[in-house]
C-alpha cells in the first residue's frame, strides 16, 4: 500500500467554481509530473450551485494506481491532508446547498494537516472564526482578496498559482514547486504566473492551532431519522406562520416577522451582509419587496430589519435602496454575531450610529463577480500588489 | 348510451349492454369521483366520451378538465388528489408514455389515483391495437397494475381499485388495464349495482395527515438529497407490501356486499384442477384460451388456464405454488421485452423469476402473440398448448416462440 493524498477546496458556489476546478486539476497534473496518478472532481450534491452557497472540490492523488483506487472507493474523502479555503468568511463554517448541517471548515483536515486560507486578515482573526478541533492543525494564509468571478469568466489574478506554490511548500511529497511550475507554464505560457507560484512558495508560513483555540460553539447536531420514523408522502410540516415583533424598549407589538426554518440558518451562506441606517430609511419597502430570501422583518414602526437567519448576502437590497448609504453591504469578516441591528438601534441610537460607521469605514471591498466589461483587468494589479506586500 | 336509462334507486341492480369503457365510466359515477381529466387517444378516449355524457345527463357531478396533453392530465389529478379529491384519469399507448414524468412521481407522493389504461401498441406506425407494453412500462415504479377481461370485471375492479388505493395503509396509484378494441369497444351485458351498495362498499377518501389544506400546513416534495431518497423509496416499498393484504380484504368485502365472488383476487384458474399443462396470460385472450381448452379436453388433452389479474403486486409465492403442480407452463405475452432473458415477454420473465425459489420448477416456455391488436385464435392456442406438451415431454426447443407472425 502506497501513500494516499487528499486535498479539498472549499469555495463560494458558482463565483469560485472555475477557480476551485483549476486548483484541483493543477494538483493532479503536477503530481502526475512526478508519476503519481490522481483524480479531481466537484462535489455532485453542491450542483447546481446557488450564488454564494459553500461548495467543495477535491483532488485525490496516490503513489500508485491500487492506492488511488482505495481513495476512489469513497466518493467524498473522510479526511484530507490539506483544506484550502478560498474565501476567508467560510472559516465560520460550511452549510452546503444539499444540506448536511453546519460543518466546521477544518472538519476534514487531518490531525497536523494544514488549512490554507486566502485572506488579508491575521491568523488570530481567522483562528477565532474557525470551530475548535480536537487535534492540532496548521493554518497557512495566502494574502489575497477572495477571488470572485463566475462559471463562464475567470479572473486570472494569480490566486490559483499562489495557492499551488504554497501547497508545494506545505506538502512537498505531493508535488514539487518545479512540477507545478511546469504545469502552470504549459497551461498559461505566462512566466509571471510561475514566478507568482515561486514567491508564494518562499513566503508562506504556518502557525499551529491548538485544540483549545478557536470558536468553542458546537455546531447544530442531528441524527437522520430511520425510514419508518419519517412522515410518508414526501411531506414535512410546513414552516409556521409569522408573528408580530416586539419593541425592546416600549414592548409595543406590531409589524411582522415571518417564521423561518429552525435548522437551516444560512449564517455561513453569506460573504457579506447589509447594514441598515434606520435614521435615513424612508420606509419605501423596496428592500423587503426585492429580497429573494424574505429576510427583512417589518418592525412595529415600519422599518426593515435584515434578519441574519435568512440573509444570503446577495446585495439586492443595497442595489435597490433609493437612499444613499442607507443600506451598505459589509464583509462578513467584520461580524462575530447575528444579532438584530434594529434592536441595537432601538436600545442605543448613538452607539448604533458609531457601530454602523465603523463597519462601513473598515469594510473590505468585496464583489459578487462580473459587473462590467474590464472590471477583472482592473482588479488584477490590486491583487498582485497585495501579493508583493505579503 | 344504454346505461343512462338505468334507474339509480335503492338496492336496484340493473343490467345494461355496455362496453368496458362505459363500465369504467359507470364505476366513476358509482364512486362519485370528484375530479376527472381527459385527453383524447384511442382507445382510452371512449371512457371520456361516456363520462362527458354522464355529466351532460346530470348523472355525475364532478370537475371535468380536458387537459392540453397527457402530462398535464396526470399532473392535474395528482394535485387534486393531494387536496382530498377522489380522481380518475387514464390514457393509452404513447399518450401514457407522454405522461411518464407525472406517472413516475405519483407513487412516492402516495397519491391514490385510479386510472384506466386502454392498452394500445406503442406506435409508430400509428398502430392502435392492443399491446400490454404501455401499462407494463410503470411496473417497477410503485403503481398497482391490474388486468381485466370483461366489462363486468372492469366495473367491479374499478370500485375495488378505489377501495385499495385509498386505504391509508397503501395510498398508491392503481392502473386498470383494458385491452383496446376487445374490451374498450365491445359491449357486453353488465350488472350495475345500486348506488347504496356502492356507497356501502366504498368509504370516502380520507387523506388525513397528508391532506394539503391551510388547517394542515405541510410541504410536499421538498428538495431532498442522497441522505433522504433511499428512505423515501423504502417507504413506498412498504406501502406496496401492504397492498396484497388490502386487496384480499377488498375482494372479501366486495363479495359480502354485492353477492358476487372473484375467488382468488390475484389470478383466475380455469380447468386447472386435473391439468397436465397450463397456459398463463393476461386480459381478453382468456376467451380464445378457454374455448380452445374446452376443445382440447374433448380430445383428451388436459390443458388449463391461469389468468393473471394483479401484475403489481405480483402474487409470486401463490402463483409458484399453483404452477408447480403442472408438468409444464406456457406463458402468453401480449407484449415484448426485447433483449430480455431468453428473449421473452415481460410476463414470462416475471413468472420464471417467481418460480425460481420453488422446489419444483416445471419447464417454462414463452409465447409472444397478439401484438398490435392481432387476434389470438383457437388454433393459435392449440399450437401453443402443443408446444407446452412438448416441453413437458422434455423435447428440446426454443424457450420463446412467436405465434401468429407471418413466417
Amino acid at each position: 500500500m502506497g501513500r494516499l493524498f487528499a486535498v479539498e477546496v472549499v469555495y463560494r458556489g458558482i463565483f469560485q467554481k472555475t477557480l476551485s476546478k483549476r486548483i484541483t486539476r493543477a494538483i493532479v497534473l503536477a503530481a502526475h509530473k512526478e508519476g503519481k496518478p490522481g483524480i479531481s472532481f466537484g462535489r455532485y450534491g453542491d450542483s447546481p450551485e446557488r450564488n454564494g452557497i459553500p461548495a467543495k472540490a477535491f483532488a485525490i492523488v496516490a503513489t500508485d494506481d491500487i492506492t488511488l483506487e482505495e481513495g476512489m472507493a469513497k466518493y467524498e474523502p473522510k479526511e484530507v491532508d490539506v483544506s484550502i479555503c478560498v474565501d476567508d468568511t467560510l472559516c465560520k463554517g460550511v452549510e452546503s446547498w444539499a444540506w448536511y448541517g453546519l460543518q466546521p471548515i477544518n472538519r476534514l483536515t487531518k490531525p497536523n494537516g494544514t488549512l490554507i486560507v486566502t485572506s488579508r486578515e491575521e491568523p488570530e482573526a481567522l483562528v477565532a472564526m474557525c470551530h475548535r478541533k480536537e487535534t492540532p492543525y496548521k493554518l497557512a494564509i495566502v494574502k489575497a482578496i477572495p477571488s470572485y468571478s463566475g462559471l463562464w469568466v475567470f479572473k486570472d489574478d494569480h490566486t490559483d498559482v499562489r495557492i499551488l506554490g504554497a501547497l508545494s511548500k506545505i506538502l512537498p511529497e505531493l508535488f514539487s514547486l518545479d512540477s507545478v511550475q511546469q504545469v502552470i507554464l504549459e497551461d498559461s505560457n505566462n512566466p509571471l504566473k510561475a514566478t507568482s507560484a515561486a514567491r508564494s512558495y518562499e513566503r508562506v508560513t504556518t502557525v499551529t492551532v491548538q485544540p483549545n483555540q478557536g470558536n468553542p460553539e458546537v455546531p447544530y447536531q442531528f441524527v437522520l431519522p430511520k425510514w419508518h420514523e419519517m412522515r410518508d408522502g414526501i411531506s414535512i410540516p410546513a414552516i409556521a406562520q409569522g408573528h408580530q415583533m416586539e419593541d425592546p424598549i416600549t414592548h409595543k407589538t406590531g409589524g411582522f416577522q415571518p417564521a423561518r426554518n429552525p435548522t437551516f440558518k444560512k449564517f455561513t451562506t453569506r460573504t457579506m451582509r447589509p447594514v441598515v441606517n434606520f435614521d435615513t430609511c424612508i420606509k419605501c419597502e423596496l428592500c423587503w419587496l426585492q429580497c429573494p430570501d424574505s429576510c427583512f422583518d417589518v418592525t412595529p414602526e415600519g422599518l426593515y430589519d435584515a434578519n441574519m437567519a435568512a440573509c444570503c448576502g446577495c446585495g439586492v437590497c443595497e442595489a435597490v435602496c433609493p437612499v444613499a448609504n442607507c443600506v451598505t453591504m459589509v464583509s462578513e469578516i467584520a461580524f462575530d454575531d447575528n444579532a438584530s441591528q434594529w434592536e441595537m438601534w432601538r436600545k442605543d441610537k448613538e452607539g448604533y450610529g458609531k457601530w454602523l460607521q465603523g463597519k462601513i469605514e473598515h469594510r473590505s471591498e468585496r464583489s459578487h463577480g462580473f459587473r462590467y466589461r474590464g472590471q477583472y483587468q482592473e482588479q488584477v494589479p490590486e491583487m498582485l500588489g497585495i501579493a508583493e506586500k505579503a | 348510451m344504454t346505461a343512462t336509462a338505468v334507474a339509480s334507486g335503492k338496492d336496484t341492480e340493473t343490467t345494461a349492454l355496455i362496453t368496458g369503457s362505459e363500465a369504467i365510466a359507470m364505476a366513476c359515477k358509482l364512486a362519485d369521483v370528484d375530479v376527472i381529466t381527459g385527453y383524447p387517444i384511442r382507445p382510452y378516449d371512449t371512457v371520456i366520451q361516456y363520462i362527458s355524457q354522464l355529466i351532460a345527463d346530470g348523472q355525475l357531478d364532478c370537475e371535468y378538465v380536458v387537459a392540453e396533453g397527457e402530462h398535464s392530465q396526470f399532473e392535474i389529478v395528482k394535485h387534486a388528489s393531494t387536496v382530498g379529491a377522489r380522481v380518475f384519469c387514464g390514457s393509452s399507448g404513447v399518450g401514457w408514455m407522454y405522461a411518464f414524468e407525472a406517472l413516475t412521481v405519483t407513487p412516492a407522493l402516495r397519491v391514490p389515483m385510479v386510472v384506466m389504461v386502454g392498452n394500445r401498441a406503442l406506435d409508430d406506425p400509428g398502430a392502435f391495437g392492443v399491446e400490454h407494453n404501455d401499462a407494463l412500462a410503470v411496473r417497477d415504479l410503485g403503481w398497482q397494475l391490474v388486468w381485466v377481461d370483461s366489462a363486468q370485471e372492469a366495473l367491479d375492479t374499478a370500485l375495488i381499485a378505489y377501495r385499495v388505493a385509498e386505504d391509508r395503509r397503501v395510498f398508491l396509484p392503481c392502473a386498470i388495464s383494458c385491452d383496446g378494441a376487445f374490451l374498450t369497444h365491445s359491449q357486453g351485458l353488465v350488472k350495475i349495482p345500486s348506488q347504496d351498495k356502492a356507497d356501502a362498499f366504498l368509504p370516502r377518501y380520507n387523506r388525513g395527515d397528508l391532506l394539503l389544506h391551510p388547517d394542515n400546513p405541510i410541504t410536499v416534495a421538498p428538495q431532498a438529497n442522497e441522505d433522504w431518497l433511499m428512505e423515501i423509496r423504502r417507504q413506498t416499498a412498504a406501502a406496496m407490501e401492504q397492498s396484497p393484504i388490502v386487496i384480499r380484504e377488498a375482494y372479501k368485502e366486495f363479495e359480502k356486499i354485492f353477492g358476487r365472488s372473484y375467488g382468488n383476487p390475484f389470478f383466475e384458474e380455469y380447468m386447472t384442477e386435473d391439468a397436465d399443462v397450463v397456459l398463463i396470460g393476461m386480459g381478453t385472450l382468456s376467451t380464445p384460451c378457454k374455448v380452445a381448452i374446452r376443445k382440447m379436453r374433448q380430445e383428451g388433452k388436459k390443458v388449463g388456464l391461469v389468468r393473471m389479474r394483479w401484475f403489481r403486486p405480483f402474487a409470486a409465492e401463490e402463483l409458484a405454488k399453483t404452477l408447480s403442480r403442472f408438468k409444464a407452463v406456457g406463458v402468453i405475452d401480449r407484449d415484448f421485452s426485447l433483449g430480455s432473458p431468453y428473449l421473452s415477454g415481460v410476463l414470462a420473465t416475471e413468472v420464471r423469476a417467481a418460480l425460481y425459489a420453488s422446489a419444483k420448477r416445471p419447464p417454462l416456455v414463452g409465447f409472444i402473440c397478439g401484438l398490435g391488436g392481432r387476434e389470438v385464435l383457437v388454433p393459435d392456442v392449440e399450437k401453443m398448448a402443443g408446444i407446452v406438451y412438448d416441453a413437458a415431454a422434455g423435447k428440446p426447443q426454443p424457450l420463446t416462440h412467436w405465434i401468429g407472425v407471418r413466417e
